[in-house]
């Protein structure tokens, strides 16, 4: 069963570390490496329980487990499997076991490698820099705007949020297309045009997703800028600290888990955008803006490669995973 | 003074032009929408009118879409919240060992990109039948969504004080029943907020139905969207694609109006990223 061990096993070294030497810990169970799994949570949890709770307690819990097991924990399960076989999209009947084979076909495609590198360029471009940078900007700033000016940016930024994101791919479209606005106001600067979704298009989609995502750092930042007390950049004020002085030192530490986990959180949100450009550009011209996610999606569907598609998307699960334990620990103490 | 004042300038000038920015591809959808011979570029209509929404709103392209959405997004919404609200019970009130694992376990799968599992969920579902079906489809989503639902029912239920139910429980009610009578009524802005933003985040998925659902008559309305513009090629109709843009997006921009003060205090983000 790699099944649901796929998602416990990399929480449980962190997750029971501190509980495990404390004084509910028995023995048995702490060491048995199935003790984390969401399956042993029900039966063993009543177990472990300090009052109230009994073995009837924890009956509630099992929708939700059994939702999960069946279609997350199941999928990412038979995604393993699938990525070691040949399997195709007709004809089941022919499905092989091949090894190892898929990821060497991965590593050897160049293809895929420009998937990689475009995925590194996207999320790099719009997630770290773009909509994490400009969010705290605008968060920032907005604390020294005057009101109606942070009402009116707050409605224009957070309204690209909510929007759905096909929408969002439509409008982003009609924007960056040759005979479209971005053209029309380069014009009238006297500027170059051209076709930006040909001749810039994982840009174009770069742009598109910080258009889309920035409101969420925005709202984390904001938030945790509210809780920095007064006190403390007021007293800098005074010593005659500037702005970006004040912002250096002193803002940007007390938010720096914020700045953490929202990276983390865009950057993991960014991997994984597909409706986004499939809708701007399919992945074209040719394949200058296929990230992971559409590259996937043509191989197991367009080409009926469905084992080698699975192979690329466990690759991006695997990379997911990694930011996620690192998210993980991030919060730690806090859990 | 005088700096502030002009501070205050630069700041206020720095965020208008950001704020135009992410303005005029909105303005385009607005305007476009009201302009019978709407073309990809942002102008005032000459004869603007009503002809492109009147043109829309027929059963094919927007009544049963719509209709397919809300089917499909009400009884996700509904499974989500309910396996929420159960799960989130145990989690918040009995002490067990298992919960801070079980926790770090859902809070891990809120990160994993739905994205990637969508070729191996795409397989098992024809083996199990299960494709093409909107129950099937409504079960996926409603478990996409899940982790993060628990997490946020969770630290919503955390905030009820337990002394309430002492009370029942002492007079002999079960968990169940205290969940039903005290509890969720207790959180039922925590509730409200959970199920609009579940719902939101379904209303707006394109790739799940967009890969589990085949037959035309079933799709919702993130999906007829996409192939009602991509099947005209170079003849789009731009006007009657932002029009429907308008109509698709207004639900959710009116649920999101309706929370949005409590995100706006960072609440939902905050509840994953604060812990």
């Amino acid at each position: 069963m790699s099944t649901p061990a796929t998602g416990p096993q990399a929480t449980g070294p962190q997750a029971t570390g501190p509980q495990a030497t404390g004084p509910q810990a028995t023995s048995p169970q702490a060491t048995s490496p199935q003790a984390t799994s969401p399956q042993a949570v029900v039966p063993q949890g009543s177990a472990g329980t300090l009052h109230r709770g009994g073995p009837l307690g924890w009956l509630p819990i099992t929708p939700a487990v059994a939702l999960l097991l069946v279609f997350l924990a199941g999928p990412i399960g038979y995604c393993v499997y699938i990525a070691f076989t040949n399997m195709q999209l007709t004809g089941s009947s022919s499905t092989d076991f091949v090894g190892l084979a898929n990821f060497r076909r991965a590593f050897a495609d160049p293809e895929f490698r420009n998937a990689v590198w475009l995925t590194l360029v996207f999320t790099v471009i719009s997630s770290i820099i773009g909509q994490n940078s400009l969010g705290l900007a605008l968060a920032t700033l907005m604390r020294r705007a005057s009101r109606p000016v942070r009402t009116v940016t707050g409605i224009f930024v957070i309204a690209a949020w909510v929007l759905p994101e096909i929408v969002a791919a439509f409008l982003l479209y009609a924007f960056f297309r040759r005979e479209g606005t971005l053209n029309a106001i380069l014009d009238q600067l006297h500027l170059p045009s051209q076709n930006w979704l040909y001749s810039l298009p994982i840009l174009a989609v770069s742009f598109a997703n910080v258009w889309r995502g920035t409101a969420f750092s925005m709202l984390i930042y904001s938030a945790a800028l509210n809780e920095i007390p007064q006190d403390i950049t007021e007293s800098a004020e005074l010593d005659g600290a500037g702005g970006l002085r004040r912002f250096w030192h002193i803002t940007l530490p007390m938010i720096r888990r914020s700045v953490a986990t929202n990276l983390m959180l865009n950057t993991l949100q960014t991997l994984s955008v597909f409706g986004l450009i499939w809708a701007m550009t399919r992945g074209g011209p040719g394949n200058r803006s296929e990230t992971l996610p559409v590259f996937m999606y043509d191989q197991a569907f367009l080409k009926s490669f469905i084992g080698y598609g699975t192979a690329v998307a466990l690759l991006l699960l695997l990379i997911s995973s990694l930011f996620s334990v690192v998210y993980l620990r991030l919060l730690k103490t806090e859990v | 003074m005088r700096r502030r004042t002009t501070e205050r300038l630069a700041v206020d000038a720095a965020l208008l032009v950001v704020a135009a920015a992410f303005a005029v591809p909105l303005l385009w959808l607005v305007l476009s929408s009201v302009d019978p011979h709407a073309g990809l570029r942002v102008r005032l209509p000459d004869n603007p009118g009503l002809s492109n929404y009147s043109d829309i709103l027929t059963e094919d392209i927007t009544f049963r879409p719509m209709l397919n959405s809300l089917i499909l997004c009400g009884g996700a919404t509904a499974l989500t919240v309910a396996s929420a609200a159960l799960a989130a019970y145990p989690l918040s009130r009995y002490r067990s060992r298992f919960n801070r694992p079980f926790l770090l376990t859902v809070l891990f799968t809120t990160c994993l990109p739905i994205t990637a599992i969508m070729v191996p969920v795409y397989a098992l579902f024809v083996q199990t039948d299960l494709i093409d079906t909107v129950y099937g489809t409504a079960l996926f989503l409603a478990t996409s969504q899940l982790p993060f639902a628990i997490w946020l029912m969770k630290n919503f239920m955390d905030g009820v004080p337990m002394v309430l139910e002492e009370a029942a429980r002492t007079d002999g009610a079960s968990g169940m029943q205290t969940l039903r009578r005290i509890v969720l009524p207790l959180m039922g802005p925590g509730v409200m907020v959970v199920t609009i933003f579940s719902f939101i985040m379904m209303w707006g998925n394109f790739f799940v139905p967009f890969m589990l659902l085949l037959t035309p008559e079933q799709l919702p309305a993130s999906v007829s969207v996409y192939n009602f513009f991509g099947n005209r090629g170079g003849q789009v109709a731009f006007g009657e694609l932002a029009a429907f843009s308008i109509v698709y997006s207004t639900p959710v921009v009116l649920l999101y109006v309706l929370i949005s003060r409590r995100l706006g205090s960072g609440f939902a983000l905050g509840g994953a990223v604060k812990g």
